[in-house]
């Protein structure tokens, strides 16, 4: 399992450039999180790639080959925190979804309830909300959406960069 | 300075002008109208009129492969675009700088299947080093200049400017500024290697005992053959070209071993397997070098100079990567090894191994006095007769299959950006458009188009534009009437099974195909006819001479590596091999 952060220029055909390293290998992107960071005119990608064998030292060089591409690190490799975010869809009550949470360490919110069905949202580790949902499996299930692993480095080092490469013409 | 007022059209043509582009290649169509109005409205920048926009891309990479500066081409959208890609791939596989400017169906019709509508951003985008997407006419200057620089710097590559008709409309003018520098966010280009590096490099190369130098394409790209001269001298051991890398090191200079790899002489694989250190030179150890990675250079320590960072252990892991300009590089080097007055006496006994390697199974380069019963021509001596008589100073094009082999085995290229071929995309239908590249790059010099009667039917229609243009190039046909490489592998390992090689009955009398785009035609079937019908090609300086040269059906290319094997396993003819 490979968790990769990017920073991108925030403009169209970026992100598929990207995705394209991934699809030519016939590597499957397991999640993936793209959003406009402090700076509007760079996005913030983390990705998951947990194809076994997958040369990711050769994507990310060429990765960061890419002319859209600012900065790549391999979260893996970091002393990275890590979290996600799922909004689950039961047909239980509220009572019953408390019943089901109880061993799980994470936070939670009821977004919406009715007799017949209750959303709620937890935040965690991905792996915390993988077992959650494997556990869920038995149950009734009306829908899960994910935000996809989001990342960055512990310590004050920050991946991004104003550093703008200057090219002068006489 | 006064205003100028522009559309976008306009800007597109007058900032490729400012980017000092002189000439650019190709084909209109409605997407693309706006611009060939601004193009008929100017004098600074030639259109060259092809048959095919494939063409327009091999002439314009051609051009660049020629002269080291970017190649450019224009086509429409849809249908446009898509013939452009084979030549987008081929620059791409090869680092060649080319910008290509493709029209796109106007703004509010992008999505709607509109005729002659293809997402070009989309299409070409693995096979671009940039692309482009105009949104404002405003931007096109600074996207052009962009386009350049990206195109020409690092590795070099393709980049694809796809612009909207309605944003070329020559009724909305704005004011047209070419920006004086640009920003790029973080950009990184690699230019001199660390120093730490390179007193590393020179330590193994000065400790190694059988060190080898081998060039590629990039150290053509990065112009270091003098520098590479230079330090082969100061090595004074074996030197390798690449199939991309020919004429960086002088292939008539003692050192020089031949070409490596797939079909590399004997001496040079045999260098490249017992050495025990390999210097790459802007080469990436592409796999018909390395044959199987797995067997490749086990004895060998391996130094890597490379522009592009993702080259550096990507088939071969390397025990130092210099990411840097090649020809800065090998200048530092060269400085440490003058610095410590280095004795390259140690490695006589190695150079005078490569050149017994040489004597045993070379190439035998006087094929010409070889005369047979049958009086049939070989196609080794028909490259020998074009050596001989260009004196070997012609910029030489190839296709791609057996011929483009025989040429960059038998053609001593002695100057780097003399030889163009498609190393690797490998396409068939590039020489004759490039040569017509060249031959506009520069007009005064000898141009050949080394090819086979499959290749050059795959863009025999150029033949028009050399009429309209006059281009006096030679193509030189080594007509085996069947696809030559492919038989040779149904030969060697389909057991003669010849699936879709022959045409003979249905070739064209390409004498007569000459003669009716104007051109002259001739053809040679005899050995003892070959030397006189070469010097008349040749002397007919103001005129494109097809010359069908009607050569060996049953030859293969040898030597030949072994699929699957280390780099000593050869065939080395149709009863020798090196291996059991």
């Amino acid at each position: 399992m490979n968790h990769i952060a990017l920073l991108m220029e925030n403009q169209p055909g970026a992100l598929s450039r990207v995705i394209g390293l991934f699809s030519q290998r016939g590597y499957n992107i397991d999640s993936l999180s793209v959003a406009p960071t402090q700076d509007e005119t760079l996005s913030r990608l983390t990705m998951t790639i947990a194809e076994e064998g997958a040369d990711i030292n050769q994507i990310l060089k060429q990765l960061y080959k890419l002319v859209d591409v600012v900065m790549v690190q391999n979260l893996s490799e970091a002393d990275a925190l890590t979290l996600e975010l799922a909004i689950i869809k039961l047909n239980k009550t509220k009572a019953d979804v408390d019943g089901l949470l109880k061993n799980y360490e994470f936070e939670r919110e009821i977004l919406d309830e009715k007799d017949n069905y209750t959303v709620f949202k937890v935040l965690g580790d991905t792996q915390e909300i993988e077992n959650l949902l494997s556990e869920l499996k038995k149950e009734e299930f009306l829908e899960v959406t994910r935000s996809g692993t989001l990342g960055m480095t512990k310590g004050n080092e920050s991946l991004a960069t104003n550093d703008q490469t200057k090219i002068s013409y006489d | 300075m006064a205003k100028v007022m522009t559309s976008g059209g306009e800007a597109l043509i007058r900032a490729l002008a400012d980017e000092n582009v002189d000439i650019i290649f190709g084909y209109p169509g409605g997407a693309a109208l706006h611009i060939y109005d601004a193009i008929y409205q100017q004098d600074r920048v030639q259109h060259i009129l092809v048959r095919h926009e494939q063409a327009a891309t091999h002439a314009a990479d051609g051009f660049a492969r020629a002269t080291g500066k970017p190649g450019v081409c224009l086509v429409t959208s849809g249908p446009g675009a898509t013939n452009a890609i084979t030549g987008i791939a081929t620059a791409y596989m090869d680092s060649i700088p080319l910008v290509v400017i493709s029209g796109q169906v106007p703004n509010h019709l992008i999505g709607t299947d509109a005729f002659q509508e293809t997402d070009m951003m989309g299409i070409s985008r693995p096979i671009v080093k940039h692309s482009f997407l105009v949104q404002k006419p405003e931007e096109i200057p600074v996207i052009v200049k962009k386009a350049f620089h990206i195109a020409t710097s690092g590795r070099p590559g393709p980049v694809v400017i796809d612009v909207p008709k309605n944003l070329t409309d020559p009724n909305e003018k704005f004011e047209y500024k070419f920006p004086s520098d640009l920003y790029l966010r973080s950009f990184a280009l690699y230019d001199e290697a660390e120093n730490s590096d390179v007193k590393k490099a020179v330590k193994l190369l000065t400790e190694s005992e059988r060190p080898v130098i081998y060039a590629g394409g990039g150290a053509i790209n990065s112009n270091a053959a003098e520098e590479i001269y230079e330090f082969g001298k100061l090595m004074g051991c074996p030197v390798t070209n690449t199939l991309m890398g020919l004429g960086v090191y002088p292939a008539s200079d003692e050192q020089f071993v031949g070409m490596l790899g797939m079909h590399g002489t004997y001496e040079a694989n045999m260098v490249m397997h017992e050495a025990d250190l390999i210097m790459a030179i802007g080469a990436r150890f592409d796999d018909r070098i390395t044959n199987n990675p797995n067997k490749f250079g086990l004895k060998a320590k391996k130094i890597h100079i490379d522009s592009d960072p993702s080259s550096i252990d990507k088939i071969i892991d390397v025990d130092i990567a210099m990411t840097g300009n090649a020809k800065k590089v090998i200048s530092q080097i060269n400085k440490e090894l003058k610095a410590m007055n280095f004795d390259n006496k140690k490695f006589g006994s190695w150079m005078k191994k490569a050149m017994q390697w040489r004597a045993e199974h070379g190439l035998n380069h006087s094929m010409l006095d070889q005369k047979n019963p049958g009086d049939i021509i070989l196609p080794q001596q028909v490259i020998q007769s074009a050596y001989k008589a260009t004196d070997g100073k012609a910029f030489v094009t190839s296709d791609v299959g057996q011929h483009q082999m025989f040429a960059a085995q038998y053609y001593h290229f002695n100057e780097p950006r003399k030889w163009i071929n498609s190393g690797g995309l490998g396409t068939m239908g590039f020489g004759l458009p490039a040569a017509m590249g060249v031959k506009f790059a520069f007009p005064d010099e000898t141009v050949a188009c080394i090819t086979g009667e499959g290749s050059i039917q795959m863009c025999i229609q150029e033949l028009s534009t050399c009429g309209q243009y006059g281009l006096p190039i030679k193509i030189i046909n080594l007509n085996n009437r069947a696809l030559g490489m492919v038989k040779q592998w149904q030969d060697m390992q389909y057991g003669g099974r010849y699936s879709s090689i022959s045409y003979e009955d249905s070739l064209p009398d390409f004498i007569k195909l000459a003669e009716s785009y104007g051109h002259v035609g001739m053809k040679v079937e005899k050995l003892s006819e070959l030397e006189a019908a070469m010097e008349e090609c040749f002397a007919l300086k103001d005129k494109l001479v097809f010359l069908d040269v009607y050569v060996d059906p049953d030859e293969h290319v040898y030597p030949m590596l072994k699929a699957g094997g280390d780099m000593s396993e050869m065939f080395l003819s149709k009863t020798e091999k090196t291996f059991e």
